[in-house]
């Protein structure tokens, strides 16, 4: 123990000497939480949209008007000729076209339907269905209006219509930025912790003071633990200062109990910082190591379910998260902070976590050779 | 089975790195309280065998043991018996002198008034109070070496493993330095050193001469001397790799 407490003093003081250290936990992942958090939000707002009316009749410029006074759209163009509206299109000025073709209005009279065309840009599929569906919904908003009007109550009570009134559970705004906030902080905590706990062993490595520490009577998971420990404190400050800024920039609801997120996080991150001190085992140089740590890293994170939730994944792809360290915490800190989960409804994960540290831990030391 | 005098006994010691062989069946012992010399070109094999005998390396085959342990089975043991200093410069440069020091003696489980007392000692015969909390980056190499040194022995071993200590730095440092060793042997810790600086060859009770992973000659700088009609080991050293 006391052998421990000498390591960690040394450690401490190393890790504080760096002169980049500070920045590396204050200012970066201030950048990142504020700047990725906003930045990767899918809400649309000013959508551009390419009028072509071939019609220029009081139906179609009440479309139009419709799609004005949204806030998600704003008409760019306004054209009866289809071409220059399909050039702007190509040009990537435009995200959709709304296309109304002569005797629009005729039409919606005599025949009682009428036809109109949608174009939406689909390059980003899942921006097209947000267009899609927003459009959807104005068109049906016009809709209604114009059987009101033109039709009269007579025509509006013949149609009866369900009209479903939605109401969003754990997110009752729809508020993105608090989604997308609780994954970016996961991010943020995995990415610091990892990478220096690696990176840490690995430089000794290279300095070639891990010789001198072989020599000693150390044991293993000494040394190891501690590296693993001051980073591990290290991260979990991340964590409350991220929580801080969270509740403060973008109103983070803290539902659940904070001492269970921190109990989670302590195990998590033995899982990944674990996983950190095992590359830096098998490497030799700072360079392969950021190459591996790298690879796992987005892996892990990409299809954690930070950005679209893991479940809609492929089967396949669900089951290569089970050993996702990154797709646990991802899920579990939102069940906590968003819909206020005890224990019991995180108890898989945690004790899956629990499990996964134990392996990983010891084979990081069984990996680590103080004779070669 | 090991003789009380014999605190390194080694027998046909061979490594193998693939089809290059680096040691070829050594066999030679150290006596308690000697200094023993391993003198080599570069190349000829010197840092393998110590960092075998330090229980850093794995031998390919032979009968090793140190300070009465076993190095396949006890090297734990060993390592609470022994000091090393390598070639390669191994103190921490963003540790002060003094946190390097108390490093290493808590590694070694010393308690922390017996560091401290011994702290003030060592730095105040070495001349090095007053830099004590300076970082080691900022210190000229002389220092370093002398402090590594003093790291080295701070928990009192058995034996120190010194692999060139001396390289890089001018023929007055190399005195002071060989001073150092002297006194340990005084305090009754046996020294292996590694060189190539004939002249240090002197300074050793007995020495052994490497070349191309072989024990050439092993004797007393006198009877080396004598035995290849050599005026200084330089010449000792030239005639065995000439041969």
């Amino acid at each position: 123990m006391r052998i421990l407490l000498t390591l960690l003093v040394k450690e401490f003081k190393q890790i504080f000497r760096n002169r980049l250290m500070l920045p590396i936990i204050f200012v970066i992942p201030v950048v990142q939480m504020i700047l990725l958090t906003y930045a990767a939000s899918l809400e649309m707002k000013g959508i551009s949209m390419a009028v072509v009316d071939q019609d220029y009749s009081q139906a179609s410029r009440l479309l139009v008007s419709r799609f004005e006074g949204s806030p998600f759209f704003e008409i760019s163009l306004t054209t009866s000729d289809y071409q220059e509206a399909v050039r702007e299109l190509t040009r990537d000025r435009v995200d959709v076209i709304l296309h109304m073709p002569h005797e629009f209005e005729k039409r919606l009279y005599s025949e009682k339907e009428t036809d109109l065309q949608l174009v939406v840009n689909a390059i980003n599929a899942t921006e097209a269905g947000l267009v899609n569906a927003y459009c959807t919904r104005i068109l049906f908003d016009y809709n209604t209006q114009v059987r009101a009007e033109w039709f009269g109550l007579e025509g509006a009570g013949r149609l009866t219509t369900l009209e479903m009134i939605p109401r969003y559970w754990y997110n009752p705004l729809l508020d993105y930025k608090i989604y997308m906030f609780s994954g970016i902080l996961v991010i943020i905590v995995t990415m610091i912790g990892m990478l220096l706990t690696a990176l840490n062993l690995v430089r000794e490595k290279e300095m070639g003071t891990t010789e001198q520490i072989n020599v000693t009577p150390i044991r293993k998971y000494q040394f190891l633990m501690a590296k693993l420990i001051p980073f591990m404190v290290i991260a979990l400050f991340e964590l409350a200062f991220g929580l801080v800024i969270g509740r403060l920039l973008f109103g983070l609801p803290i539902e659940g109990s904070l001492g269970l997120l921190f109990l989670f996080t302590c195990i998590y991150l033995f899982v990944v910082l674990g996983i950190g001190l095992f590359l830096s085992t098998i490497s030799n140089t700072q360079q392969q190591l950021m190459f591996l740590a790298f690879f796992f890293m987005i892996t892990f994170i990409l299809m954690s379910g930070v950005f679209t939730p893991a479940e809609s994944m492929p089967l396949w792809a669900q089951k290569i998260n089970l050993v996702n360290p990154v797709a646990y915490f991802m899920k579990v800190i939102r069940m906590i902070l968003l819909k206020g989960s005890g224990f019991r409804d995180i108890s898989r994960e945690f004790f899956s976590l629990c499990f996964y540290a134990m392996v990983i831990l010891t084979l990081a030391i069984t990996n680590y050779r103080k004779t070669t | 089975m090991v003789d009380q005098e014999h605190i390194i006994e080694v027998k046909e010691m061979v490594k193998k790195f693939g089809s290059f062989t680096a040691n070829d069946r050594l066999t030679f012992h150290v006596e308690k309280g000697e200094i023993f010399g391993f003198l080599g070109a570069n190349g000829a094999g010197k840092t393998t065998a110590i960092r075998i005998l330090c229980g850093l390396s794995y031998p390919t085959s032979g009968e090793i043991m140190v300070a009465g342990h076993d190095v396949y089975r006890e090297r734990e043991k060993i390592k609470q018996k022994i000091g090393y200093m390598s070639q390669k410069f191994s103190l921490y440069e963003d540790l002060t002198v003094s946190e390097n020091i108390r490093l290493y003696a808590g590694i070694y489980g010393l308690g922390r008034k017996q560091i401290a007392s011994r702290e003030e000692q060592l730095l105040e015969r070495l001349g090095l109070w007053h830099i004590r909390n300076r970082l080691i980056r900022e210190i000229p190499l002389g220092w370093k070496q002398k402090l590594a040194f003093s790291v080295a022995i701070f928990h009192q071993p058995a034996i120190v493993f010194l692999d060139e200590p001396t390289g890089g730095v001018d023929p007055v440092a190399r005195r002071q330095f060989w001073e150092m060793i002297h006194d340990a042997t005084e305090e009754g810790i046996t020294v292996f050193v590694t060189t190539h600086y004939m002249d240090e060859a002197e300074y050793c009770d007995r020495v052994s001469i490497m070349v191309d992973g072989r024990i050439d000659a092993l004797d007393t700088p006198a009877l080396l001397k004598q035995q290849f009609e050599s005026k200084n080991m330089n010449e000792v050293f030239l005639k065995l790799a000439r041969r």
